[in-house]
């Protein structure tokens, strides 16, 4: 087994735990290059199938080939899809810097879907090398009725034996992508041949590496058109996926205050 | 698209472990930045973070990615860094060397191929030192390399640090490591770590980084005997799938398994996967998805294996120990084991011995402290199917589980443990059903409410009017009665001090079996003595309340309903409580209830609010109600 059939095989067995623990479960789909390789780790784990409800939590500000991409493969995925909308800006606490406020709104539309479908379980794509505070989490991570993520307090995790519901309103979000780098993810969608929405490939000399919502995600300089090309500039590059994603970078602390809030 | 990059070797994990200050996050900010491995503008916001705080440039602010960390200097959970040496990947390991460590180092560690054991040169090892190596032992880590670190404290004197050296290499003897390589070196100054030190040209040994490329890759499990825990059992279409990763060996499409305890055999039919070449073989390592012919039907948890392979079976498990729980473990209590997917009830039958962590000597106990380390023998209701741990297998290895669900113990399993003569050899079983799950259908939790007060202070009376009232709030409740228990149960029990606690323990024990069921029950017991109290306390462990029901001793002694405290006046029994025999009253009760003045009714209903409220679950989390 090479490194991607070993990161493939991990993941499934998540999912497959996560299946058999949580119910009800749902998926988050951003649409973004990672939930789209989760929905297709999804597929090789249930044999084609995915035995459980996508959920788009919609922001209202996502480009609009991320909408018809969505469209389109719901369709020919046979995917459940559940939308959820977030509050307006104006809801959110107004002592987060600007971005970060603007992100917080899917936080919040989020919390309300937990709460609509009375979720146990939320399968989501983080990474450990997208962002440091992510490096600290747990492959199921039990959030409490206030869905805060207490990084203080996080349960032991080890020999693949996961944390479970264990009081009133607790539920897990699950990450079957925590050990993949983004270049794995890369290397996955070439192998593989996972379709993406094309804003990630190079027009004009410009590309996105990281898709959010429009109005705080900035594309970067490059040339790569094809995954082959990405995966080829991946290998040289030495700034960090998010840097164009706005929230990230207002103060020191900024995506912290997201995460322990309950944002992704 | 060339092979290579689509082909490469998984990443090796390597935990970096050592006391606190002897230099690991420092280490690890070093190891990264010598080696390239730091994203464009992270130093600049570490020089940044450092200045902030008026500190020298902080290498450990790199692993510290939280403000409270930073601001802090203290690290609150491990981090797992990605880590690139020339070609080969890597996953660095960090773990705070402080408060709950061990829970937050296991997370990391346990699936560390090798470790690099941080020690401050000119202090020697230290209480963490040895916790960790102790650990390194037992999660079975075969690749241990040492870094005699701050040498530049020692003036990087050859003598000085051999003499350093040899006291750390006597520790690691105790606990049969045998590091593969001491290497001197300052990680401040970068010395030996990805660089050759100059002012060490004694040391003709490899730097870190080569110490590091010299680790052996993950040794493959394939050829083993085979295990298949079935992790879940799918019907999809008209067709059974059979889910799950195998932890050794290899199967292969026509070969005979035995499913688990039961025995039946059945052969694979087809290995099935989606968006893959057809596969007729599988290795360790990998989840897959088999059929049966025949179409049997396993459990999750069955072990299938082939059948002149059969792993271990017993119900009576030898196991090394490490304890996560806060409160020390003892003799007794219940677990569920979970062993890769199944799970099993298991009782501590004995403790068989406990590591003395100051001089890491092994001896006998009736506790494994918090964060200890012990050998114990695990009692299962059933026959249990593993194969003893070893080193760079992912199996025979299980954890334990309370019945909050919280994992309070790593169990690397040594093998069947003899009965001895003389032991109790007691297999408890245990109800798959949780408390959450019996919550969920109820609507509310169970509980025990301690009611303690002298005779003729209204205990029953009131147990009684709150049990109808709860009753008709749809509360499925009990009342344990003192002298209901004394007519049946309790019928060989006297009333010396004795008599008095096992009477407590009983109820107590008896109570908890209800509570477990999902039952709130009221107890109304005199229990005069406030140890027998905390007896109870033990013994019924969460959801228990003490409630004072009080009553001066006039108005109990003028109330006397059973003309009991006319019959002790009068001499006819003896050691009545209030009279010849003491009462003491509850220091910090969870509910005080006078009962001198007002109706019954208005005790009742207070007693009956405050029960509601601490067993109802909120509105929202009714969800199979």
């Amino acid at each position: 087994m090479d490194d991607l059939d070993q990161l493939e095989a991990q993941s499934v067995y998540i999912l497959r735990e996560a299946y058999r623990k949580l119910k009800p479960l749902a998926m988050l789909w951003s649409l973004g290059k990672d939930s789209n390789v989760m929905l297709w780790l999804a597929r090789k784990a249930f044999l084609g199938r995915v035995p459980f409800p996508v959920m788009h939590v919609d922001t209202g500000k996502k480009f609009p080939e991320m909408y018809r991409f969505r469209d389109e493969y719901v369709k020919k995925w046979e995917l459940e899809l559940l939308l959820g909308d977030c509050p307006p800006v104006e809801e959110i606490d107004p002592t987060l810097p600007p971005a970060a406020r603007s992100a917080a709104r899917k936080t919040a539309g989020l919390a309300a879907m937990i709460e609509k479908y009375k979720l146990e379980g939320v399968i989501a794509g983080i990474r450990r090398d997208e962002q440091a505070t992510r490096a600290k989490e747990r492959v199921f991570s039990p959030r409490g009725s206030s869905h805060k993520w207490d990084v203080r307090n996080q349960p032991p995790e080890f020999w693949d034996q996961y944390a479970t519901p264990h009081e009133e309103g607790v539920h897990i979000r699950v990450h079957p992508l925590l050990s993949w780098r983004e270049i794995d993810i890369w290397r996955y969608i070439e192998r593989e041949g996972i379709p993406l929405v094309d804003l990630y490939f190079s027009k004009n000399g410009k590309r996105y590496r990281s898709l959010g919502d429009q109005d705080i995600t900035s594309p970067i300089e490059s040339e790569a058109a094809t995954v082959a090309e990405v995966i080829a500039e991946l290998q040289t590059t030495r700034t960090s996926e998010r840097a164009g994603r706005a929230m990230d970078h207002e103060s020191e602390d900024a995506f912290e205050r997201l995460r322990v809030a309950g944002y992704l | 698209m060339s092979n290579d990059i689509l082909r490469q070797d998984a990443a090796t994990p390597i935990v970096i472990v050592g006391h606190v200050d002897h230099g690991k996050s420092t280490l690890i900010g070093r190891l990264l930045h010598d080696t390239d491995n730091l994203p464009e503008g992270r130093v600049a916001q570490i020089i940044e973070s450092s200045r902030k705080r008026g500190l020298k440039v902080e290498w450990s602010f790199l692993l510290d990615s939280l403000q409270i960390e930073r601001d802090q200097g203290v690290t609150v959970d491990s981090t797992r860094i990605p880590f690139l040496l020339g070609n080969r990947q890597f996953v660095i390991v960090d773990a705070p060397g402080h408060r709950q460590f061990l829970r937050n180092m296991i997370t990391g560690a346990a699936d560390a191929e090798a470790a690099v054991l941080v020690i401050d040169a000119a202090e020697g090892a230290q209480e963490q030192t040895r916790r960790h190596a102790m650990l390194l032992r037992l999660i079975g880590i075969r690749h241990v390399v040492v870094l005699m670190n701050k040498v530049d404290l020692l003036e990087y004197d050859e003598h000085k640090i051999a003499a350093s050296e040899q006291a750390v290499a006597a520790l690691l003897k105790q606990l049969d490591i045998e590091p593969s390589l001491f290497i001197p070196a300052s990680a401040r100054e970068g010395d030996n770590i990805a660089s050759r030190s100059p002012r060490m040209d004694w040391y003709k040994g490899p730097t870190l980084t080569e110490a590091l490329a010299l680790v052996p890759s993950p040794a493959g499990r394939a050829d083993l005997p085979l295990r298949l825990p079935v992790q879940d059992v799918y019907r999809f279409d008209s067709k059974r799938v059979v889910a799950g990763r195998i932890e050794r060996g290899r199967v292969s499409v026509g070969d005979t398994l035995v499913i688990g305890t039961h025995g039946t055999t059945a052969r694979v039919a087809s290995i099935e996967s989606w968006h893959t070449a057809p596969q007729i073989s599988a290795v360790a390592g990998q989840s897959v998805a088999i059929t049966l012919e025949p179409d049997v039907i396993p459990d999750r948890g069955d072990l299938l294996h082939r059948p002149d392979e059969a792993p271990i079976r017993t119900a009576r498990i030898r196991s090394r120990l490490f304890w996560l729980r806060q409160e020390p473990l003892r003799v007794g209590e219940s677990f569920r084991l979970r062993l890769a997917t199944a799970e099993h009830q298991v009782t501590v039958a004995s403790i068989d011995s406990v590591v003395r962590l100051d001089d890491l000597t092994e001896h006998a106990s009736d506790h494994v402290p918090p964060e200890g380390f012990a050998e114990i023998t695990l009692a299962a209701s059933e026959s249990i199917l593993f194969d003893a741990f070893t080193p760079g297998t992912t199996d025979g290895r299980g954890v334990l589980v309370d019945r909050h669900q919280r994992i309070v113990g790593g169990a690397p399993l040594i093998g069947p443990a003899e009965i001895a003569s003389g032991t109790k050899a007691i297999h408890p079983t245990d109800s798959t059903v949780s408390l959450w799950d019996r919550a969920q259908a109820r609507g509310h939790r169970g509980g025990v409410f301690w009611m303690t007060g002298l005779p003729g202070a209204g205990k029953s009376t009131i147990a009684r009017a709150a049990e109808s009232r709860l009753f008709a709030q749809k509360i499925d409740v009990s009342v344990l009665d003192g002298d209901t228990l004394r007519a049946g149960l309790c019928a060989d029990l006297g009333f010396s001090e004795a008599d008095r606690t096992e009477n407590v323990r009983r109820a107590a024990a008896v109570a908890r079996i209800l509570a477990e069921t999902g039952q709130v029950v009221l107890v109304a017991l005199i229990s005069p003595r406030a140890a027998d109290r905390e007896l109870a306390r033990q013994v019924v462990g969460e959801g228990f309340h003490e409630i004072f029901v009080d009553a001066d001793q006039a108005t109990c002694e003028a109330r006397d309903p059973k003309g009991l405290y006319q019959a002790a006046r009068a001499g006819r029994i003896s050691g009545f409580t209030g009279i010849d025999a003491p009462y003491d009253v509850p220091a910090t009760p969870d509910l005080h209830l006078a009962t001198g003045a007002g109706s019954v009714g208005d005790v009742a209903d207070r007693l009956a609010g405050y029960v509601a409220d601490s067993v109802t679950l909120a509105e929202a989390t009714r969800r199979r109600s």
